[in-house]
């Protein structure tokens, strides 16, 4: 064997370096700010700053995704699988984008929010360590590498959930830590197993080994994997940690998890199970179809019944959820970009949902949807704002929502005519189900929060709800930052062909990885 | 050597579950740290074990001169037992704190997130 084999001898391309900026920029900007947090008003301003820096990468490295298909870069000279590689597809980098733009505006946010406590809790370290976890958990190209970035987003969220240190959130904390430290057990687990059965993690070499190991381990990997990662993103029956912990922060954290976290777990079913192990989860199926059925029927009904606002929404999400697995349980092209269009609008869409409960918590004063009231009154915009979420969170045709909801229904309405597939068709009626549902859900929410004159209660319809007065310059950046996350959802409802475009590109990508395995160059396969 | 290894492992895992099924926060705690210790002795398992010599490559040669031991499963270990160090000290002081705060070890009776008089569902539209 000689040195060309297995050596990275050449320079690093300038291009490849596109793939690794946005997690040195987050990581070192996060240790930066770490060391800035007593200087006064400087934090905030860096933090955005970064973060604007890590979208501009990410545009670029998107840019050149689309001229030349996925980017892979593999550090420490070794080629793939002996180096760790990153590998950009254009479903990992546009969510990675994604999920940068939504905090920045959720750091515009807690400015308002945090008003007068400055930086000392190291509040903008952790959200860029954060980021940093998301951002390598949707770039990179080997699943050990990728325990690491759940890792990195974990720690960072137990800092973020707890920070503060009122006795919800260090309820909340207990459940959530331990819940998702268990996850991310399971899926170390199941990394062990994956290492003795194929020798790799590198995700390009496991697509081209996985088929010829034994198929009944393979299929046990697969499973732990769909628990590890359900667990994660907080699918039925494993999501009753979800609605426990969300609603305890403050809102502008409540809304970074609520719109980040969960996404990377399903997103890293969708990688593992349409990419990586597509001969290992045919078994696997009707336990998906059935988590995903169960996920959106249950999510909003949970809602309907919640009376807190913000754990309402976090039922929403688990809705949301398991439309992205109803996506990922009909693995045809459409079903595919309907789970990725999905997490994209979840992305945008929950994190806003946060936002505008947040503003809604601040001006009514309490948590509770029985003590809202009036709020139509005192501020129409905002009763905007949110019926609009509503809207797009149950798939209303103008919104962003509608379009991945329609390509899933499309996936399982295929070949209906002729032949009939049960889950098939029961998924349908969950999709269909999960969007009537969400509409009484929401619709009833912003009814009492908004056209209600006051609290719950005998007589109370007419009398005048108390309101917080929040002064003004905090008002508008609360309401900019939701309004400006809103305005994205509706123009890319609008105009979704851009989008349509690209899921498709993505999905294509992931059916058939050809592009991505060439990308990452493995050793003995090039020359 | 395997076989003894697989069952050891089983043991691990299965104390650490039962653990993690118990009510009390710091059980659940010591549950989480088998269960970990399990995670990182299959992780070694399953790599083979062999009785080699240390993966060292002798100078003026690029492959290693005879067969030598994984080293791949130790260096996923070391990263795994440091990271669930981190995970173990983090929920060690949020399992203390909680106890300070909230007056409870207990799941059954830290219930602030999740009330256990939770109001009925509204009936209005």
């Amino acid at each position: 064997m000689d040195e060309q084999a297995v050596l990275i001898t050449g320079m690093t391309a300038t291009s490849e370096w596109l793939v690794v900026l946005p997690l040195v920029l987050a990581l070192m900007g996060s240790a930066f700010l770490l060391v800035l947090r007593r200087a006064k008003g400087a934090p905030a301003l860096a933090a955005m700053l970064v973060v604007i820096g890590i979208i501009a990468c990410e545009i670029a490295l998107i840019g050149q995704i689309l001229r030349g298909g996925p980017v892979s870069m593999t550090m420490g000279g070794w080629l793939p699988p002996f180096g760790i590689s990153f590998t950009a597809d254009l479903m990992g980098a546009g969510f990675a984008l994604a999920a940068a733009i939504v905090t920045l505006l959720v750091l515009i946010y807690a400015e308002a929010e945090r008003a007068g406590e400055g930086a000392r809790d190291g509040f903008h370290a952790l959200v860029l360590l954060l980021l940093g976890g998301v951002t390598g958990s949707f770039l990179t190209g080997d699943l050990f590498n990728l325990y690491v970035w759940f890792e990195v987003m974990l720690i960072a969220s137990f800092g973020l959930l707890v920070l503060g240190g009122k006795p919800l959130q260090l309820d909340a904390a207990v459940k959530y830590g331990f819940l998702n430290i268990m996850a991310a057990s399971f899926f170390l687990l199941a990394l062990g197993l994956l290492n003795g059965l194929l020798g790799t993690l590198n995700m390009a070499d496991i697509i081209g080994k996985a088929p010829g190991a034994n198929p009944a381990a393979m299929t046990a990997v697969a499973a732990l994997l769909m628990l590890a990662f359900a667990i994660k993103g907080a699918a039925f029956p494993v999501n009753n940690w979800l609605p426990a912990s969300y609603h305890a922060p403050p809102a502008a954290v409540s809304a970074l998890l609520g719109g980040l976290l969960t996404k990377v777990g399903v997103f890293a079913l969708l990688r593992t199970m349409i990419v990586l192990l597509p001969g290992s989860y045919g078994l696997l199926q009707p336990l998906l179809a059935a988590a995903a059925i169960g996920s959106l029927l249950l999510g909003p009904l949970g809602a309907i019944a919640e009376t807190n606002l913000r754990r309402a929404i976090g039922f929403m999400l688990i809705g949301g959820i398991g439309a992205v697995l109803a996506g990922i349980a009909m693995p045809t092209p459409d079903g595919i970009a309907g789970a990725g269009l999905y997490i994209l609008h979840a992305i945008f869409t929950l994190t806003a949902l946060y936002l505008v409960a947040g503003i809604i918590e601040q001006r009514t004063g309490h948590a509770d949807t029985r003590q809202m009231g009036g709020l139509y009154a005192a501020s129409s915009p905002l009763s905007l704002l949110f019926l609009l979420l509503v809207l797009a969170i149950a798939g209303v045709p103008p919104l962003l929502g509608f379009w991945p909801k329609l390509l899933l229904l499309q996936a399982s309405t295929a070949g209906m005519g002729t032949t009939i597939d049960p889950w098939r068709l029961l998924l349908t009626l969950a999709l269909l189900g999960n969007a009537v549902l969400t509409l009484i859900a929401g619709t009833r929410i912003w009814a009492h929060v908004f056209w209600r004159g006051g609290w719950e209660g005998e007589g109370s319809e007419y009398q005048e709800a108390p309101l917080v007065a929040v002064p003004r310059n905090a008002g508008l950046l609360t309401f900019g930052a939701s309004g400006a996350l809103v305005l994205m959802i509706v123009v890319a409802g609008l105009w979704p062909n851009p989008l349509l475009e690209a899921a498709r590109i993505g999905v294509a990508d992931m059916i058939d990885p050809e592009r991505y395995i060439a990308a990452v160059e493995l050793a003995g396969e090039r020359q | 050597m395997d076989f003894f290894l697989a069952i050891l492992v089983s043991i691990f895992v299965g104390c650490g579950v039962y653990l993690l099924l118990s009510q009390s926060v710091i059980r659940m705690l010591l549950g989480l740290t088998v269960l970990g210790n399990g995670i990182n002795l299959l992780i070694f398992t399953a790599g083979r074990l062999t009785r080699e010599v240390a993966p060292i490559v002798p100078a003026g040669l690029y492959t290693p001169a005879g067969p030598i031991a994984n080293p791949l499963p130790q260096a996923l270990i070391l990263t795994a037992i440091v990271i669930s160090f981190a995970m173990f000290s983090f929920l060690l002081v949020l399992a203390f704190r909680a106890y300070q705060t909230l007056d409870a070890d207990n799941t059954n009776t830290m219930r602030l997130a999740e009330p256990p008089d939770a109001p009925q569902p509204p009936l209005s539209y």
